[in-house]
């Protein structure tokens, strides 16, 4: 059952006139989108209290531990504190586009919350073109990003937006590529339909860990990958590169302003993973959520607080990239890769086979993919270590240091 | 109850609501790219114009080239002219006049386009939807399947028509030098 | 159908109205004391030389076109994903023809340089 439906319906019991159809769907829809929209900003002070336990654990510190139990209520009190700041407009800045770019940056994320599926009959709006609904909604973020770092007339916030936009834009091929291996195989852009389909039925009892990841690794290792780009997070995290753009493309933005991007930058990790869930990890299935309904939104959300932890673990572990090399990793290793992914599953499915022999093939290429992605990443990384090596033990490496590529690349 | 003199018109449906909203942000986004007189604002208005388009696209229920709409219009071409504007020194910051000498003769041309469509529009017995659509999936597969069978060869052709543009962008791009 | 499509704009408006609330209400809730100097463009501190145009790289606008291209690519890719089951083996192969056209076009891209970014 449909939330929306048993809404509409609870409504006509209590006595809604049959003939106010429009009003009774209207109140139903405002009521799940309210509750849903608020809830996003709940769920914001949480992300930001995990961000700083998790970031402070790695950094051998507690992190805020003052405020309510393990210092919970310290994000409220930030966000308190936020509100009593003075709102700074530049005098230089271009209104219209200054004023409006933190709003759109928020909206462009929430309404990304239409579309994801939290348990089973628990979705906003099963679109039928979900999955391209929700890289559509990446463009409203670029041109946030666009509008603050022209509006701000200043020359950091404008070479950052530039940046961000260069990235957001390269990345987004390979996500959505990434993003096309389950539509494939599902034939369906129904995020609902989506996360239906990774059950794994013994008999009648559905185990519900037939997730698309264990079939295409490859494809959700590039679709993660992709989305840390997208959500600026760590080794992406260039547009707030301090010793190069101070603070990046909402440097001149303050109080509440300076917020909205806040929240819209947590806020979208925080979906780009729960996409990662509905689509590569089962979504709300699990063992017993198809007997038990309460378990699939529990399942849902455990699944994507775990892919944030682990977001938040390589932020606090990884090094940046360097603006040139990350350019050249979406075009020259993502983008070749994850093609060849899609023509191998499109080929692949269709040869008269077994079916096992088929999955079996696509499994191969994915792990083959998986291993190659790994690597590259494990070489630069690797080849990073070395440089900084060099750069704290300079007496053991006389005579063998080389010059270190300062170049921003802008 | 008094008898009117005349029948109330028929209460305008939500649908009818929200077009008039969607067709006001086509409108007024297309205006703001004639008149700004800075050409960022002018790109703004276009990325409203093209939103508006895609809210047209979703009411007829083409919910496909709606989503396609957003995603290659405000995705990609809004910000190319964006990087356009902003790569020609000048054009960012100065005010520029939304007029110039062949205002007049482009004001013209339009009007006359416009008058020849509404000529047009009004010419045509639009067929009507016999029923609502139930299963939009059906009508995307139908699509998918349309390209890869009737229309496999423009089909093809546009791939190269792809190939084309991306040499053409190697040579815009590379430095003269 | 067109109903689903009333929860996105119901949303929308109520993603519009979350921001501007908490703006406004940081608008009016924090102090207001600008100053000539305050309102200055950050430079850390630095007094502003010049205006904000600084010559771009063509790489960005090269970069755009590339991706509007791959765009338009993954537009048509879609549609034959859904409709992939009922699709000939032979459909299939148009489909991955098409893929491979412009896989050439990227290593094009690559051969000439277009995808460094020094």
């Amino acid at each position: 059952m449909n939330w929306s439906d048993a809404l509409i319906q609870m409504q006509y019991n209590l006595g809604a006139p049959q003939e106010l159809s429009w009003l009774v769907q209207g109140i139903t829809y405002f009521v799940g989108a309210f509750i849903l929209a608020n809830a996003a900003l709940v769920l914001a002070l949480v992300l930001i209290w995990i961000t700083r336990k998790v970031i402070s654990r790695i950094q051998d510190r507690i992190g805020p531990n003052r405020l309510g139990p393990f210092g919970l209520f310290q994000t409220i009190a930030d966000a308190m504190k936020l509100l009593s700041k003075e709102d700074i407009n530049p005098t230089s800045a271009d209104t219209i586009s200054y004023q409006i770019a933190p709003v759109l940056s928020v909206v462009g994320v929430i309404m990304a919350l239409a579309v994801i599926p939290f348990g089973a009959g628990l979705i906003g709006a099963d679109l039928n073109v979900g999955v391209l609904y929700l890289v559509a909604l990446g463009s409203i973020g670029i041109m946030a990003a666009l509008m603050a770092g022209w509006g701000s007339n200043n020359k950091y916030a404008l070479l950052a937006g530039f940046r961000v936009v260069a990235q957001l834009l390269s990345y987004e091929i390979p996500m959505v590529l990434a993003m096309l291996a389950p539509v494939l195989l599902v034939n369906t852009m129904r995020m609902q339909e989506l996360a239906q389909a990774q059950s794994l039925f013994i008999g009648p009892i559905n185990l519900g860990i037939g997730w698309f990841v264990f079939l295409l690794p490859g494809a959700f290792l590039i679709y993660f990958i992709s989305a840390l780009a997208e959500g600026e997070q760590t080794p992406f995290d260039l547009l707030e590169a301090e010793s190069e753009l101070v603070a990046g493309f909402h440097i001149e933005y303050s109080g509440m302003k300076f917020a909205m991007f806040f929240l819209a930058q947590f806020l979208n990790s925080f979906f780009l993973g729960a996409i990662a869930v509905a689509l590569f990890l089962g979504g709300w299935q699990g063992p017993f959520a198809g007997q038990i309904p309460l378990l699939g939104p529990i399942y849902f959300m455990a699944k994507t607080f775990f892919i944030y932890v682990v977001i938040q673990w390589i932020k606090g572990t990884f090094p940046r990239m360097r603006v040139d090399q990350m350019m050249q990793f979406a075009w020259k290793v993502l983008v070749p890769l994850v093609l060849t992914l899609i023509l191998v599953q499109m080929v692949v499915m269709k040869l008269p086979l077994p079916g096992w022999i088929n999955s079996l093939l696509v499994l191969v290429a994915n792990i083959g993919v998986f291993i190659a992605v790994l690597n590259i990443m494990g070489s630069y990384f690797r080849r990073e270590m070395v440089r900084t090596k060099r750069s704290f033990e300079p007496k053991s490496l006389i005579g063998t240091m080389q010059p270190v590529n300062t170049s921003s690349g802008d | 109850m008094p008898e009117l003199p005349f029948p109330l018109p028929p209460l305008p449906t939500v649908q009818q609501v929200v077009f008039v909203g969607i067709a006001l942000l086509t409108v007024v986004g297309s205006l703001a790219v004639v008149l700004a007189r800075n050409l960022f604002h002018s790109a703004l208005g276009l990325v409203a114009a093209f939103f508006g388009a895609a809210g047209v696209y979703i009411i007829a229920e083409a919910e496909f080239i709606g989503v396609s709409q957003v995603l290659v219009y405000v995705g990609a071409i809004s910000t190319l002219i964006t990087f356009a504007i902003m790569l020609t020194r000048g054009m960012m910051f100065g005010a520029t006049s939304p007029r110039n000498r062949q205002s007049g003769t482009a004001a013209i041309i339009t009007s006359l386009t416009f008058i020849v469509l509404m000529a047009l529009m009004n010419g045509i017995n639009w067929p009507e939807a016999s029923e609502p659509i139930v299963d939009g999936q059906a009508i995307i597969a139908g699509l998918g399947r349309a390209f890869v069978t009737e229309y496999i060869i423009p089909f093809e052709l546009l791939a190269l028509l792809l190939l084309v543009a991306l040499a053409g962008a190697i040579v815009l791009a590379k430095d003269r030098n | 159908m067109l109903s689903q499509w009333g929860f996105v704009l119901i949303l929308s408006a109520i993603a519009v109205i979350i921001p501007v609330a908490a703006v406004t209400l940081g608008h009016f809730l924090g102090p207001r004391r600008p100053d000539p100097i305050k309102n200055e463009t950050y430079e850390s501190g630095v007094e502003t030389i010049g205006d904000t145009w600084v010559q771009f790289r063509a790489q960005y606008y090269l970069i755009g076109l590339i991706f509007l291209i791959f765009d338009v690519e993954v537009i048509f890719l879609f549609p034959i994903a859904i409709a992939y089951q009922d699709l000939s083996f032979f459909s299939v192969i148009a489909a991955v023809t098409f893929v491979l056209i412009l896989i050439l076009g990227l290593f094009l891209e690559w051969r000439k340089g277009a995808l460094e970014w020094s």
